[in-house]
């Protein structure tokens, strides 16, 4: 009728993704708000995979937190073992010896490796890829896999670190391998990136998507890749200087615009980085005990940690970001308090903020280019 | 220029594709192209992955010579140290007088049990056993229907001879066997 | 070698000449539907297949290999899953909408066959508007994708459905504007014609050919919801788009449809650029001659490369010559090669976006039809002097599609600075 006059009427669609949804990356929900194919409110929802963790941990001695901390990011098992190591040598005052700590080292940075590769396919993956990147990421993690199955007898929970250095000392010609596979990873990165680097359909996906800025990155104390692709320069290893790193010679790199690219290629930056720490980690690995006596003590019988009263936060630069242990002891065996700071978890606070004027495909690339975990944000 | 990186990443996907076939390899290598044998996967029931020595799966009690010759005391300290509390013993056994009995010098547990649908094969109960009774085992084709009659496992299905240990994990066993014979000098 | 090109075609001739004279009509079309039903589930289930052995491949894996030889027997054992899985209607849903969806589908894929011309007389139908009723026919998959969509009740079927019928009606253009020079070139809208209208020269070897060529294949992907334009399906965004409520034979009837479009879409690629039933009027065997003394005198080559080579090429030179090979085995051999393409890209890409594959259609593709239209008229206004008219042509279509290229302003052109802070 006078229809030039009136503007069509139309409605806002709400959209539930997950906690069943292929792309969420777990039991995770987002209450989404579209207009169209546009958000315009979305409101993310956690707690599906929520098991008690952190209270689980106050009833039993620290060290059999450790296979837990397993579970909290399954993909980086070994960074998760090293974070709560730190905490509770520095509530115990335990000396680490100093083959444990070269070893420390080269699992993290395997595990570095591992999840950032891993984490480029699946978000290759939730840009609507036949999983192609994501199995060639698989591929090169099986081998890190392998190494970590020789090492500690399990692929995915190690269960290896200790207060001290590690369980046990690695099997004969594991240093081999794993210089031999660490020498051989730039030329995957190269077919990877060959793979995806240049790929228009992924530069128009991913460029100016999801924007993330220095200051509101800042304000939310977003930690790991997603903070230094903002052009943030923080990274734990070199802030804090725990373990060895300062030791070591590698570079930080930083994004500039913040976008999902940017953490693309700081993620595959920050793996070149890996490879030179684990190239230096490799040769000047001296030879002796793998675990201080303490911590060989403490591994052998649990309940004889009884650490003075106090407190001690341990944190280091897990693959998504700081994690941190946060233990309070009373001088019993089992720790009073024990909370951890998950990256996933903070990280995701700002998916709100990063998604609203984009369509519904960019919320499924932006989740996937923040890179969680479900296990570690729920705990 | 438009249009180079999606060709680009076409060429990785069908050097990939060619990679898997021997005739692939052979044209590849022929073209003086570096080549990696493409098939990676392990085709599972038919071919086993080769799993290193120090693989684990679910603990066992260790016994010498004869099953009641188990090394196991039930001095519950597993139990107490299990993380998800999968292990449940009921001992040292006792005679009629209630006193400790002893098989081979040795008191021994009345029932051992780990229910194996629990356990997260952590490794924390071999770690603190001071009489090295209890390892990891590497058997993962364990699953079947019923879930307390199966997956509960008792003592009979939890005892292996040494022997057995020493051949799946021979360097972890020499050492223990090491440690063992030092102990009772 | 007659006997063998037409091999098909006797064996329905003796077939007629069984029936009475007055009968003869009817059973030659009771025939040609019979077969075009009995080989179109057969074709569906082995581009599965073909789908899953090619991937697995680019990916590092074997694909199927546990039902029968190469597991070649896995189709149908899906095929049985799929008949026994149970039929869920979600409630709320249009029942009755919710099962004509998919049949609506599968039937315009399976009418496409009629005018798909197998090999030298192999075709169903010589209509004389084939290209007219190729492009009706499959226009209709837009309104099954949105029945389907809206009789799910479901908000992921919804907006695969929306995104599925605007993504077809706007690729629908650029694929029709692509298909105007073949027309106009050729005077005909019969597939036949078009086909023998290239016994010269494939128009794939012309500049408006090649760009008509990629127009219409890549418009086709586009149609028939392909990666890397599978946006009403976008398995990691809505789930399953347009069919995310349907199971067990209904989804079935989902899949075969596509498949069977898709191979519709080489088919036709195939007949109107690259040929069809025809084996290439370049002198290729002269080529193949040629190929075959090089390679047998490249000395960098390793001696068992070289003399296999050379028989090779040898071989195929000589097959060349004798044309042996039978003109339904080179469409076949063409359109399967497309195919190969059709799943390589979708072993390869991940999707655009919604908003940037209209963009695609309506800022590039669209102006570029009409510019191809243009070319193919230089083309052929100066086919007195061939190579003349091949260079102006060609250079028209390069300077539009940079310019196109240029006023789009496409951000993947700027390029990125990371800084490396110690």
């Amino acid at each position: 009728m006078n229809s030039q006059t009136h503007p069509i009427e139309t409605e806002l669609l709400e959209v539930s993704l997950g906690p069943q949804h292929p792309s969420t990356h777990g039991v995770f929900r987002m209450n989404a708000t579209l207009d169209g194919e546009t958000i315009v409110k979305l409101k993310p929802v956690m707690g599906y995979l929520h098991r008690n963790h952190e209270q689980i941990g106050e009833g039993i001695t620290y060290i059999a937190s450790f296979p837990f901390t397993d579970r909290l990011d399954y993909f980086c098992a070994m960074s998760n073992n090293f974070g709560l190591a730190l905490a509770i040598e520095k509530l115990g005052g335990i000396a680490v010896s100093e083959r444990g700590e070269y070893l420390r080292v080269i699992m993290a940075e395997l595990t570095r490796l591992i999840n950032h590769t891993a984490v480029t396919g699946f978000l290759l993956n939730d840009m609507g890829a036949f999983g192609t990147p994501l199995l060639y990421a698989f591929r090169e993690r099986e081998k890190i896999l392998d190494l970590f199955e020789a090492a500690s007898g399990s692929r995915m929970m190690c269960n290896y670190v200790r207060p001290g250095g590690v369980r046990e000392d690695v099997p004969e010609a594991w240093l081999e391998r794993a210089e031999k596979l660490v020498d051989g990873y730039p030329a995957f990165l190269d077919e990877f990136e060959k793979l995806l680097t240049e790929n228009e359909i992924i530069r128009q996906r991913c460029q100016h998507v999801g924007i993330l800025p220095k200051e509101l990155a800042i304000n939310a104390s977003a930690t790991g890749p997603l903070l230094r692709a903002s052009g943030v320069d923080y990274d734990i290893r070199k802030v804090d200087g725990y373990s060895i790193y300062s030791r070591f010679n590698f570079r930080v790199p930083l994004g500039t615009v913040g976008d999902v690219y940017d953490r693309y290629y700081v993620r595959i930056l920050e793996m070149r980085e890996s490879v030179k720490i684990l190239q230096q980690a490799l040769k000047e690995i001296p030879t002796g005990a793998a675990i201080s006596p303490k911590g060989l003590a403490m591994v052998k019988a649990p309940r004889t940690f009884r650490p003075p009263k106090g407190e001690a936060y341990g944190r280091i630069e897990s693959p998504k970001g700081e994690l941190g242990f946060y233990l309070v002891s009373d001088g019993t065996p089992q720790p009073y308090r024990y909370h951890i700071r998950a990256p996933s978890f903070v990280n995701l606070t700002i998916l709100e903020d990063m998604c609203l004027g984009h369509k519904v495909a960019d919320v499924i690339i932006i989740l996937g280019s923040i890179d969680i975990v479900m296990g570690e944000v729920d705990r | 220029m438009i249009g180079i990186g999606v060709l680009r990443g076409m060429g990785v996907t069908f050097k990939t594709f060619l990679e898997t076939y021997p005739w692939g390899r052979g044209l590849l290598r022929a073209l003086r192209i570096p080549t990696t044998n493409g098939l990676v996967t392990v085709e599972y029931p038919d071919v086993k992955q080769q799993h290193h020595e120090r693989f684990r799966y679910f603990p066992f009690l260790v016994y010498d010579q004869t099953p009641d010759n188990l090394r196991c005391v039930a001095c519950k300290i597993c139990e107490q140290e299990c993380p998800p509390a999968c292990i449940h013993i009921i001992g040292p056994a006792k005679d009629e007088q209630g006193r400790p009995a002893k098989a081979h010098g040795r008191t021994y547990p009345v029932e051992f049990d780990i229910d194996i649908s629990v356990c997260m094969s952590c490794r924390i109960c071999v770690d603190v056993c001071p009489f090295d009774a209890i390892e990891m085992d590497n058997q993962y084709e364990l699953s079947g229907f019923d879930r307390f009659g199966q997956m509960v496992f008792n003592k009979d299905k939890l005892l292996k001879p040494n022997d057995y240990f020493q051949r799946i994990k021979p360097t972890e066993a020499a050492t223990v066997d090491a440690r063992l014979a030092a102990k009772k000098k | 070698m007659q006997e063998l090109d037409q091999v098909f075609v006797n064996a329905k001739g003796w077939l007629l000449s069984l029936f009475p004279i007055g009968l003869r009509p009817w059973v030659s079309i009771a025939v040609s539907v019979g077969v075009i039903a009995a080989i179109a589930p057969f074709i569906m289930m082995y581009l599965t297949w073909l789908e899953r052995k090619i991937i697995a491949r680019m990916q590092n894996r074997f694909g199927p290999t546990r039902v029968g030889v190469y597991g070649l027997l896995q189709p149908i054992s899906d095929g049985i899953k799929m008949l026994i899985k149970e039929d869920i209607v979600p409630r709320g849903a249009d029942p009755l909408l919710h099962i004509l969806a998919p049949i609506l589908s599968l039937a315009p894929a399976i009418l496409l066959f009629a005018v798909m011309p197998f090999g030298r007389n192999m075709i169903a139908a010589d209509l004389n508007v084939g290209l007219l009723y190729l492009f009706a026919i499959s226009s209709i998959s837009s309104y099954s994708i949105f029945m389907g969509g809206w009789a799910s009740r479901s908000k992921f079927s919804i907006l695969g459905a929306m995104r599925g019928v605007a993504q077809i009606i706007s690729y629908e253009v650029p694929g029709v504007l692509s298909v105007v020079a073949v027309i106009m070139i050729t005077g005909t809208l019969s597939m036949v014609g078009i086909v023998e209208a290239q016994a010269d020269q494939w128009f794939v070897f012309t500049p408006w050919g090649i760009v008509g060529c990629l127009m219409f294949f890549l418009s086709g992907v586009a149609e028939v919801n392909r990666t890397p334009f599978d946006m009403p399906e976008a398995e990691s965004e809505l789930v399953g788009g347009f069919h995310t409520e349907y199971s067990g034979m209904k989804f079935a009837l989902w899949y075969m449809a596509e498949f069977l479009e898709s191979f519709a879409i080489c088919a036709f690629t195939t007949t109107l650029f690259l040929g069809g039933w025809q084996g290439p009027a370049v002198p290729f065997w002269v080529l193949g001659l040629l190929l075959a003394v090089i390679v047998a005198t490249g000395t960098k080559l390793p001696a068992p490369i070289r003399s296999v080579g050379a028989a090779a090429m040898l071989g195929a030179a000589v097959l060349w010559r004798t044309q042996v090979i039978p003109s339904w085995a080179w469409f076949l051999a063409k359109t399967y090669a497309l195919v190969f393409v059709l799943v390589w890209l979708r072993g390869t890409f991940p999707r655009l976006r919604v908003d940037q594959l209209m963009g695609l259609a309506w800022k590039f593709f669209l102006p570029l039809g009409l510019v191809n239209i243009v070319a193919a008229g230089i083309w052929w206004s100066l086919r007195e002097t061939p190579w003349f008219g091949w260079i102006a042509s060609a250079v028209v279509l390069a300077l539009s599609a940079w310019a196109l290229v240029l006023a789009n302003k496409p951000e993947p052109l700027q390029p990125r600075t990371y800084i490396y802070a110690d």
